[in-house]
């Protein structure tokens, strides 16, 4: 009874049974969402914000945060969408190999300046965000990499592989899920991560070398963009300067407080980012389906966010002692 | 800056008053003055027009509604907390104007629409970081995306035209100025005198510099930060419907990205990100040297993207700067 009990009142079992009445509301008014045929829809709308989210996940449980990640999606993209431009006959894996050793580089920097001159990220990455987007036009001479570049091969591990037809972006992105899990669970700097964010002044003092896993964190949010960035050219088969990535970091913050990671840091599992991801692809699914323009999009991640802090905070009033809830008021 | 290596290493306790000259040198706004000369100078290499007082007015005027609303963010970073949706308040205010004077509503009550909902969207803000004790950094990233999305919801991708008598207000002059610009300078000058003489500007240090030994000292913290993120959403709105004036129609994505001008203008004007510290003089000084830049950068036929990079490291090496600069000279 008290395990059922500590399952339901997990923060994941309430996104859970938030997929499943919502899944369930809209197939009473459109019977066609509850096919095959939307989970498909929606399992193909998830994978770059799934790879994105993990990285966030990390860099805010880090009690940090990265703004920067739609202009690292769109830097990468761009440059392994030249590389297959100049040199069509290249191996094409090496695509993955260049965006995400780009990515790493860029977050890196990211995580350098944050560390180095003790700066907010914040303000770091408000500033990254226009200085890479910036490099992506001057390295591109503001021209689009057209469909023909893009080679067949990774536009099709978009649509399809050898195991039921699943495309493969599908499993790159629950792959990069169980990844982060094992890191963040079963490994000393992934729970050094955590360590970090719940209490930065008591980390140091627990021998943690919190420039190395700040360092570690950024590094890891722009490698996972990176792999977001050539599954992007996968995905959609072109990229352009201005529209890739852009606004994607509003997607994964969104996901990410939705799964339930606290924004003041140390708190946050896989599974739930996972959850809050899927949450996020059910709605954006629905939409169409319920006749309600595209157009509502943003407004919507920005409402989700703001629900979710909401939930959040009342979540963590629960927990305080009445007297001291009482006293912060 | 160039007088620290000067100065023997003293004990701290023993050391002697700094001189006048030494306290007022290494400051921020000193920075922020000697670039802009800087910047002048340099510009009047590139072109005569950096000696046109009129041409430089005239380019101000396209930044003129980001430095009016960077003016309220420097006291809203001072005591503490940030707000990145002026730039989506500013768009949705003014996306609200439009769609009401469009529907019939009478210009003036469009006008009161469009700063009430400015003034709306500031409470909410300050409501989610003050009543429920959230970060104002994801609030102000969620609302950021809402109030954008919001915007789109009511205009859609077309734009709305204004009545014709309401467009142009950069083409008004009063005295030789151009109307935002001429805002933007009395507006410095009031909150200049707030920030700096009021026991409301003190106050908003002291809540900057420790909030919780401000509410113990009997500062009302929570009131004074409400009331910022009012005034927030007020001068948004204003600087919203300037530019719907200047560009004579409103679409969703009006001043898209503002907010990293925003940041950039208090920040290269020596506000610190932590709180406490800054001026509106700074961030007064820090409009112009903004403006002298991006408009050098278009004079030299610079493309787009190089201003986007420019700005990106100009907002890194500014805080940079700055936080060097206060933990070398005030501790």
């Amino acid at each position: 009874m008290s395990l059922l009990r500590s399952i339901l009142l997990r923060r994941e079992a309430g996104i859970a049974v938030m997929i499943v009445l919502f899944c369930l509301a809209v197939g009473m008014v459109k019977p066609q969402f509850l096919t095959l045929g939307s989970l498909r829809i929606v399992l193909l709308l998830v994978p770059l914000i799934m790879i994105g989210a993990m990285g966030q996940m990390l860099v805010i449980v880090a009690r940090h945060v990265d703004l920067s990640i739609g202009s690292m999606l769109g830097l990468t993209a761009m440059a392994s969408g030249m590389m297959f431009r100049h040199y069509p006959e290249i191996w094409w894996p090496l695509g993955f190999a260049l965006s995400i050793g780009v990515g790493a580089l860029l977050g890196l920097f990211n995580g350098l300046l944050v560390t180095m001159f003790r700066l907010p990220a914040i303000i770091v990455t408000l500033g990254t965000l226009s200085l890479y987007r910036g490099i992506t036009f001057i390295m591109s001479n503001a021209k689009q990499i057209d469909r023909q570049y893009v080679p067949s091969a990774l536009k099709s591990m978009s649509q399809t592989s050898p195991i039921f037809g699943i495309p493969w972006i599908i499993f790159i992105a629950f792959g990069v899920a169980l990844l982060t899990y094992w890191f963040a669970m079963h490994t000393r700097v992934g729970r050094q991560v955590y360590a970090l964010g719940s209490n930065p002044v008591a980390a140091p003092l627990r021998g943690i070398n919190v420039t190395r896993v700040t360092l570690l964190v950024f590094a890891i949010s722009g490698a996972f963009s990176g792999l977001a960035g050539i599954l992007y050219a996968s995905r959609w088969g072109f990229v352009n300067p201005s529209n890739t990535g852009n606004g994607f970091e509003f997607q994964v913050i969104a996901a990410v407080v939705i799964g339930g990671v606290s924004i003041n840091g140390g708190v946050g599992s896989v599974a739930g980012t996972v959850l809050g991801v899927l949450l996020l692809g059910c709605v954006s699914a629905a939409l169409p389906l319920l006749g309600i323009p595209g157009t509502t999009q943003s407004a919507i991640y920005g409402a989700v966010i703001l629900v979710a802090l909401l939930i959040d905070r009342l979540v963590r009033m629960q927990g305080q002692k009445p007297a001291t809830a009482g006293a912060r008021a | 800056m160039t007088d620290t290596a000067a100065a023997p290493p003293l004990a701290r306790d023993a050391a002697p008053p700094r001189p006048m000259w030494h306290v007022v040198l290494v400051r921020p706004e000193t920075m922020t003055l000697v670039l802009l000369v800087l910047g002048v100078i340099v510009g009047s290499q590139l072109s005569e027009f950096f000696l046109d007082i009129n041409y430089i007015l005239k380019s101000f005027t396209l930044s003129a509604e980001f430095a009016i609303v960077a003016l309220v963010l420097t006291m809203v970073i001072i005591a503490g907390e940030i707000d990145l949706s002026p730039a989506s308040n500013m768009a949705l205010s003014a996306c609200l104007f439009a769609w009401a004077q469009q529907a019939g509503v009478p210009m003036p009550l469009a006008i009161v629409i469009g700063l009430v909902s400015g003034v709306a969207m500031g409470a909410l803000n300050g409501l989610m970081v003050i009543g429920l004790q959230l970060p104002s950094i994801i609030v102000t990233i969620g609302t950021l995306t809402l109030y954008r999305g919001l915007a789109q919801v009511i205009a859609g991708d077309k734009s709305i035209r204004v009545p014709e008598w309401f467009t142009g207000i950069n083409a008004v002059f009063i005295a030789g100025i151009p109307v935002p610009v001429l805002v933007f300078a009395l507006l410095s000058i009031v909150l200049g005198l707030v920030l700096g003489t009021t026991m409301f500007g003190r106050q908003i240090y002291l809540i900057g510099t420790n909030e919780v030994a401000a509410r113990h000292a009997g500062v009302r913290s929570r009131r004074i930060r409400m009331i910022l993120f009012l005034l927030m959403g007020f001068a948004s709105a204003v600087a919203g419907l300037m530019t719907a004036s200047r560009l004579g129609s409103v679409r969703y994505d009006l001043g898209l990205g503002g907010e990293l001008q925003m940041v950039l203008m208090a920040m290269l004007g020596g506000t610190y990100i932590f709180g406490g510290r800054g001026t509106i003089l700074g961030t007064f000084l820090a409009a112009w040297l903004l403006v002298i830049v991006t408009t050098g950068m278009i004079v030299a036929n610079w493309l787009p993207a190089w201003q986007l990079c420019v700005l990106g490291i100009l907002l890194i090496v500014s805080i940079i700067a700055t936080n060097f600069i206060y933990s070398r000279t005030q501790r």
